[in-house]
C-alpha cells in the first residue's frame, strides 16, 4: 500500500479529533484507540473513493462513525462495562487523571440514545457545521438539529444544570441553604 | 463508504467554526437558556480537547510508517 505524504499528513492531522470522538462515543481510551486504527485501515483500503480536495476530517469521521454504529455498539452491549471501568482505567494511568473532572458529563452521555449522542459532539465539541454533521450521519439538516436540541436538554436535566432564569433571586438563597445542608 | 456529497436544499451561510457564536446561535427553540446551553458546549468541548491536546499516540505513528512500507495488506488489524 502506498500512501502520499498529502494523505499521509490529513490522517495524522485528523488522528487527535478521531480520538476525541472515538472516547466521547464509546467512553473507554483503548476501544476508541482501536477504533481510530480500523478507520484507518479503512479508510486507507478505500481512498480511492475519497476526492481530492474534499473534507478529509468529515470523510474519516463518518468511517468512524458507521463503524462504530456496525461494530462496537455489539461489542459494548455484550461486555456491559459500566462507567465504573471507565474511571478504573483512567486512574490507572496517571497522566489522564484529568478527565475524572468529566465523569458527570462521561456519565450522562452515556445516558443518551447514539443518534442524540453522535450529533451533539459532532456539532457541540467537534466544530462540525449541521451540515457537515448531518452528511456525517446520513440525515437530514433538521434532524441534525433537533437531536442536538434534545441532546442538550437531556444533558442539562442529567447534570442539574438548572435553568438560571427559573431560579431568578432565589439563587443565592438557594445556594446558602443547600451549603448549609451538607 | 458514504461520502461528504449530500446537497443541502439550499445554500446556507455556514455556522461560524467560532466557539462561542456555535453556543449562541443554539438556544432558540431548545428551551434551554442561553447561559445552560453555554455551560454544556463549554463542558464538552473542555472533555473533548483534553483528548485533542494529546496529540497522536506513538501507536498511529508507527501504524502509518508500517503501512507505508507496504506492509498493510487489507484491514486484518486483529491477530
Amino acid at each position: 500500500m502506498s500512501i502520499d505524504n498529502e494523505t499521509r499528513d490529513a490522517i495524522l492531522a485528523a488522528i487527535p479529533n478521531l480520538r476525541a470522538f472515538g472516547i466521547s462515543l464509546t467512553g473507554n481510551v483503548d476501544r476508541a484507540d482501536d477504533l481510530v486504527q480500523e478507520t484507518i485501515l479503512r479508510a486507507l483500503k478505500n481512498i480511492d473513493s475519497f476526492e481530492p480536495g474534499t473534507n478529509m476530517p468529515a470523510w474519516l469521521f463518518t468511517i468512524l462513525r458507521n463503524l462504530f454504529r456496525s461494530e462496537y455498539r455489539k461489542r459494548k452491549r455484550e461486555v456491559e462495562d459500566a462507567t465504573g471501568m471507565y474511571a478504573e482505567s483512567l486512574k490507572s494511568q496517571p497522566e489522564q487523571a484529568t478527565r475524572l473532572e468529566f465523569e458527570e458529563l462521561r456519565t450522562a452521555l452515556d445516558k443518551l440514545p447514539d443518534d442524540q449522542r453522535e450529533a451533539v459532539i459532532l456539532v457541540g465539541a467537534s466544530g462540525f457545521s449541521y451540515e457537515e454533521a448531518a452528511a456525517i450521519c446520513g440525515c437530514a439538516v433538521g434532524t441534525i438539529k433537533s437531536r442536538v436540541n434534545r441532546a442538550r436538554n437531556r444533558l442539562a436535566e442529567l447534570m442539574s444544570i438548572e435553568d438560571l432564569d427559573d431560579l431568578g433571586p432565589d439563587r443565592q438563597t438557594r445556594a446558602v441553604l443547600t451549603a448549609d445542608r451538607d | 463508504m458514504t461520502r461528504n456529497d449530500d446537497k443541502p436544499e439550499e445554500p446556507k451561510p455556514e455556522e461560524p467554526m467560532q466557539q462561542k457564536a456555535r453556543a449562541r446561535n443554539a438556544a432558540p427553540g431548545s428551551g434551554l437558556t442561553r447561559e445552560a446551553t453555554i455551560k454544556i458546549g463549554q463542558q464538552l468541548r473542555a472533555m473533548y480537547d483534553e483528548v485533542v491536546k494529546e496529540g497522536v499516540p506513538d501507536r498511529f505513528n508507527d501504524l502509518l510508517k508500517r503501512l507505508e512500507g507496504g506492509e498493510g495488506n487489507g484491514e486484518g488489524s486483529r491477530s
